[in-house]
């Protein structure tokens, strides 16, 4: 291996430690089962968890492809009514923490919401309405909140190749419907399997939903097993399970691409989209509408009369200081997952074969594990280290020191980049991917090199990846909550951490303020997101 | 060797050193409720109080790793089954103070001293007046009658405070008729569990179901805002050992760098001045027995407690979670 | 033989602008056309209607007696039988190349398809690689496999959207000559679309050449050289230059290197200013001619010499001499014009 390649394989390598370690601190509890509990779980819980598990992700899977591709399709290839306002605005429940978009549509459909009350009092029955706190209920509203992550990638795939795929199609005599499904949809593949991945990603982390609808996904297993039996390392072990499953899937979606490439050599996207006239055309804006509606409008609503109600004991100064970190926070973590996306992905273009892509493969392991679990895998290695630094320059140290490492914001940027890497990472080496290597070696031969090559070529061509990852990072970041709880500094309290603090003892409507200051602050973001052209 | 002299000195820059005196207090209780007290005891005495807040299981991990360099001086957090844990895993120290055994009523706190309710929360019975008379309710127990079939609503089973509730009953009643109970309640339900008491307590005023268990200051929380709502407390087990109680409290970290100081807040916190704001923030009780509640939930009138040490929900904890799960209460 | 494709009085325009005006041609089964034009000139936009991707503001298409398009109505592009060749070759990059070529024969039973796959494979020069994936080909491999996919159904008409032009320029010549093959082999029925002259004479049996959304002339390449209907095309094709003359008969016509006449009757009064179009192979060098030009610069082409001449007058004509012509630069050559046809354009 030359040494150039080896350079940037360890480089890939010491990115990958950030996550690898904290995985590594939960998978060491395999060694150490809990007999007792691992038993009890066996036995009574975790094969209807692994039902439930797999239901919500076929159900989660296959809601966010019916949503997304169809809508992605749309908005991207014809003419309706409102295209360009749903363009972007489809993009709006990102905004949204999926937890706030849970108890909100609780707060909207259950029976003692609006919706039912109004039932009840005009027809005297609301009892035919399915309940939804349910298997559908809980699908439902996670598809909503996570459908925007392959629209978006859908959306742009489609954009710059699906006029062109209905052309080749209709030349060969596929008809627009045939030309869709057998041409644009296999040839779009990738991105919409990468927006997939992340939407179950999603959905296997996250507990505040399935906690709100009180639905045993596997995640609650691991909550039951730490919170409850007081058994970290069987939440350990059963995350460790998480992991795998997803590695293996991960893999699975890597192994079936085989051979194929996907980098288009030509883009045919400047044709005129096609107008889709009179009842076509309005039935569209309408679905489009009904889905914004559900996904982001009635909830955003919602919390906005709650809000309104609180405003009173909320809204003090303190709200701006919230206001304020969360945006610092969540811009400096931007920054920073997004150089080590960049870093990941130039190390893979450089070194493509030997380690150097498992490295990059291991660095977005973090996105699925839940953050709670994440945040122990973070913090404990790093009580460790300060403890061993603490022994040892002890008497350097002023007397009573405590930390050096822990409660820094150095530590909370590193939780956050292992758990986020995952998402800086795919929107960031898609953009590399375009770029072609003889476009490197032309400007090699002008004698460009090192960083004055990634100045030049580099950076330019990769804005728009760049920029997509800083923004789904950032939004991401915003609404993160656990690794910020177990991670910040003293005093760094976000707007996510004061929704905890309202909601630890389920004062939901007080937390409203805070949840659509998340929300107003992510849609600036949002809104640029979906003018990117260019991600994954 | 000017670099490491740097780099120390910058180490040291960085980590900070306490100069007045400080109180770090790891805490899982809602931050809006423990802030107003902080303030105050920084305005009484000059200690900084440093808040750090997450969920307890986090805490006590943390506590764990940081072991003897932990910065944390008390741990504050809801439920006895949390603090037992805490207790059980070495995090805390065994603290003696007069001023808390006469402040506190010992079934309130650690038999060994290592921690101390604050607070009281009873869990209990609520109906829907237009539907339910209190005649006809009288205990936890009588909730499995099959007469409440389809009328029943709980929170889920994930929820501490029902596994304390249980975890009680275990040590009260013991396994086979508890199991029986709660058997009796998962076939009692009206829809599925609720994740939480407010939106269980709203389900009975909607006449989704007649009755259900809850803590009193959800309740509280709920009738202040709409005082008309069709929702009556009842008090549960009066006729038996009484209602059944759980605490918020704390206790003395294991590897306390401020331990006289720690002692010091707790008593303060037990005291007459400070029980009222640490209650009443949340319409929950006082355990000073000197301190009258608040006249928002005085007006619930008296009840009879069960006085069994709050500490038994957290040694039978894990046996009442296995047997929740076992009886399918999810 | 009559007309199998009929481009008739055909306008389209994108909102406002017109980018194909009134715009006829035909084509005989079996024939190759070809449009050629600078980039803008509407060329693709003259496929696209062809293949129905767009619709017509007037005028119709007909292909084999069949109405394809009229304004306000057109048969789907999907239901034309009608193959392309696109620029970019839209290869499938998830499918392998006999996936890519088999992908218009769904409707084949399954023998039938392996065997057009491997007969076309066979056909373009790439049996053996079937199994190979788009992104593993050489550009000019690639190329054949979008057209083997395309002609794989049999389309009744088979379009080309500057189908060279992403490669060098020694595979396009030896590739255009290879694809006449083959569409000829196959007695397919094609249009070409194009901006350069050599592929276009290479290929084509006719050529249309296009400006602003025009057609200004449709003829063989034989004609269009030789007889260009228009100045535009005359400078558009080939090289040459226009020598100002006056009209002196009905086929005669004199400039400063003399007089010449046609072979047939020129449309032009007598006294008439015209300017008359040289080709370089019109120019022809002989020693013993007394009328000279100096030689300006030459270029060497192996078998024959590109001299540019200066006139006396200052003006310049092309010339191609064998090259065992070697002149100097700065030399004067005698010049002799041996013209079949006699093509002049009123003065400006």
């Amino acid at each position: 291996m030359p040494v150039s390649s080896l350079r940037w394989s360890v480089t890939a390598f010491l990115i990958a430690l950030l996550t690898l370690v904290p995985v590594l601190v939960i998978l060491s509890a395999i060694a150490s089962p809990d007999p007792a509990i691992v038993d009890h779980l066996m036995q009574h819980t975790l094969p209807r968890l692994l039902v439930n598990t797999f239901w919500l992700m076929a159900g989660v899977g296959l809601g966010v492809l019916l949503l997304g591709v169809p809508l992605a399709w749309l908005v991207a290839l014809y003419d309706f009514p409102g295209r360009r306002f749903f363009n972007w605005a489809l993009m709006l429940p990102m905004a949204m923490p999926a937890y706030v978009l849970a108890f909100s549509q609780l707060g909207l459909f259950d029976f003692t919401g609006p919706f039912q009350t109004f039932l009840r009092e005009r027809f005297g029955d609301s009892s035919w309405v399915p309940s939804i706190r349910s298997t559908p209920g809980v699908i439902l509203v996670m598809t909503l909140a996570f459908y925007p992550y392959v629209y978006l990638l859908a959306r742009n795939a489609f954009a710059t190749m699906g006029r062109r795929a209905l052309e080749v199609g209709a030349s060969l005599g596929y008809s627009q419907r045939a030309g869709f499904l057998r041409v644009a949809l296999p040839m779009a593949r990738p991105w919409i399997a990468g927006g997939l991945t992340l939407a179950l990603m999603e959905t296997l982390a996250d507990f505040g939903t399935v906690a709100i609808f009180n639905y045993d996904a596997f995640t609650a297993a691991i909550y039951k097993a730490w919170f409850s039996l007081f058994s970290l390392p069987t939440a350990k072990q059963l995350a460790s399970l998480l992991i795998l499953l997803v590695f293996v899937l991960v893999w699975f979606e890597q192994r079936s691409r085989g051979r194929r490439a996907y980098t288009q050599a030509g883009r045919g996207g400047r044709a005129a989209r096609l107008p889709l006239k009179g009842v076509a055309g309005w039935v569209a804006a309408a679905w489009a509408a009904l889905v914004l509606t559900l996904a982001f409008l009635l909830p955003f609503a919602q919390l906005c009369l709650w809000a309104w109600r609180a405003m009173e004991g909320e809204w003090t100064g303190e709200l701006l200081g919230y206001v304020g970190r969360s945006l610092l926070i969540a811009l400096i973590a931007a920054g920073l997952v997004t150089a080590l996306a960049l870093a990941l992905a130039f190390a893979v273009r450089r070194a493509p074969y030997g380690m150097t892509p498992l490295w990059a493969r291991l660095a977005t392991l973090g996105y699925a594990v839940p953050g709670t679990v994440l945040a122990v895998g973070v913090f404990v290695p790093v009580a460790a280290l300060d403890n061993f630094l603490i022994d040892g320059l002890g008497r350097w140290l002023p007397e009573g020191t405590t930390a050096v490492f822990k409660g820094t914001l150095f530590v909370m940027l590193l939780a956050y980049a292992a758990r986020f890497l995952a998402v800086g990472h795919s929107a960031v080496a898609a953009a590399m991917y375009r770029i072609t290597r003889t476009q490197e070696e032309c400007a090699r031969m002008l004698g460009l090199t090192g960083w004055r090559l990634v100045l030049a070529l580099h950076l330019p061509l990769l804005r728009g990846g760049l920029l997509t990852a800083v923004l789904m990072v950032f939004v991401d970041v915003m609404k993160e909550m656990p690794i910020t709880l177990m991670t910040r500094p003293f005093g760094w309290d976000t707007l996510a951490v004061r929704i905890f603090s309202l909601t630890s003892e389920g004062d939901w409507e007080r937390a409203a303020l805070p949840a659509v200051a998340i929300v107003l602050a992510g849609l600036l973001p949002v809104i640029l997101l979906s003018r990117q052209k260019e991600s994954l | 060797m000017k670099k490491p002299l740097l780099l120390v000195a910058l180490l040291a820059a960085w980590s900070g050193s306490a100069l007045s005196e400080e109180l770090v207090v790891y805490s899982a209780r809602g931050e809006q409720l423990v802030k107003p007290l902080v303030d105050a005891y920084r305005k009484e005495t000059g200690v900084d109080v440093k808040l750090v807040n997450d969920q307890e299981g986090p805490l006590m991990e943390r506590l764990r790793a940081e072991g003897s360099n932990s910065p944390a001086d008390l741990l504050l957090t809801v439920d006895a089954g949390n603090l037992w844990q805490a207790s059980k895993r070495g995090l805390l120290k065994p603290v003696k103070s007069p001023v808390l055994d006469a402040n506190i009523p010992a079934h309130l706190r650690d038999p060994k001293g290592e921690w101390f309710g604050l607070s009281i929360r009873a869990r209990t019975i609520f109906y829907n007046t237009q539907k339910v008379k209190p005649a006809q309710l009288s205990s936890y127990e009588e909730l499995a009658d099959p007469k409440w079939k389809g009328k029943l609503c709980l929170r889920s089973s994930k929820k501490v405070y029902n596994q304390s509730l249980v975890a009680m009953m275990l040590a009260d009643i013991g396994p086979v008729r508890t199991e029986r109970v709660v058997r009796g309640w998962v076939n009692n339900l009206a829809t599925d569990v609720f994740a939480d008491d407010t939106k269980m307590l709203e389900a009975i005023a909607a006449g989704q179901c007649e009755v259900g268990i809850a803590n009193t200051y959800y309740y509280g929380r709920m009738m202040e805002k709409n005082p008309s709502l069709p929702i009556g407390i009842f008090w549960a087990d009066q006729a038996g050992k009484g209602t059944h109680v759980n605490i918020s409290g704390a206790g003395v970290t294991r590897y306390a760098k401020n331990e006289k100081g720690a002692v010091r807040f707790i008593e303060w916190l037990s005291s007459e001045k400070a029980q009222n704001l640490f209650a009443d923030l949340n319409m929950e009780y006082p355990v000073n027995p000197k301190v009258k509640p608040d006249p928002r939930v005085a007006a619930w009138g008296p009840f009879k407690q069960n006085l069994i040490n709050v500490a038994n929900a957290g040694t039978r904890q894990a046996e009442a979670v296995m047997l929740m799960d076992r009886v399918g209460y999810r | 033989m009559s007309a199998f494709l009929e481009f008739d009085q055909v306008s389209h325009a994108y909102s406002q602008q017109t980018v194909v005006d009134t715009m006829s041609f035909t084509l005989v089964e079996g024939e190759i056309g070809c449009l050629l034009g600078s980039s803008g000139c509407g060329k693709t936009t003259v496929l696209r209607c062809l293949a129905g991707f767009e619709p017509i503001r007037a005028g119709s298409i007909r292909l084999a007696g069949q109405t394809l398009s009229l304004p306000g109505h057109q048969v789907p592009a999907h239901a034309r039988q009608i193959g392309m060749v696109f620029q970019d070759y839209a290869l499938f990059p998830h499918l392998t190349v006999g996936d890519n070529v088999a992908f218009g024969l769904r409707r084949w039973s399954r023998a039938e398809r392996l065997r057009r796959v491997a007969s076309l494979l066979d056909l373009v020069g790439l049996a053996g690689l079937a199994r190979s994936y788009p992104h593993e080909l050489s550009g000019g491999q690639q190329q054949r496999v979008a057209l083997a996919r395309a002609l794989a159904p049999r389309p009744r008409l088979l379009l080309l959207d500057e189908p060279f032009s992403n490669l060098d320029v020694d595979l396009r010549s030896r590739l255009s000559a290879e694809v006449r093959a083959i569409l000829k082999q196959e007695n397919t029925t094609a249009i070409l679309v194009t901006h350069d002259q050599h592929e276009a004479f290479a290929m084509a049996d006719r050529v249309g050449v296009m400006q602003a959304g025009r057609l200004l002339q449709w003829a063989a390449p034989y004609t269009l050289y030789h007889q260009p209907a228009s100045r535009f095309v005359a400078d558009f094709i080939g090289q040459g230059v226009f020598l100002p003359g006056v009209v002196t008969g009905p086929a005669c016509i004199e400039t400063e290197i003399g007089e010449f006449c046609g072979a047939v009757p020129v449309p032009f009064d007598v006294g008439q200013r015209v300017e008359v179009l040289l080709r370089p192979d019109d120019v022809q060098h002989d020693d013993a001619s007394s009328r000279k030009a100096v030689v300006e610069s030459k270029v060497f082409r192996g078998s024959e010499f590109h001299y540019t001449l200066a006139l006396p007058s200052g003006r310049r004509v092309l010339a191609e001499v064998p090259s065992h012509h070697d002149h100097p630069v700065g030399e004067p050559i005698g010049i002799r014009l041996e013209m079949d046809h006699l093509i002049a354009f009123p003065a400006h």
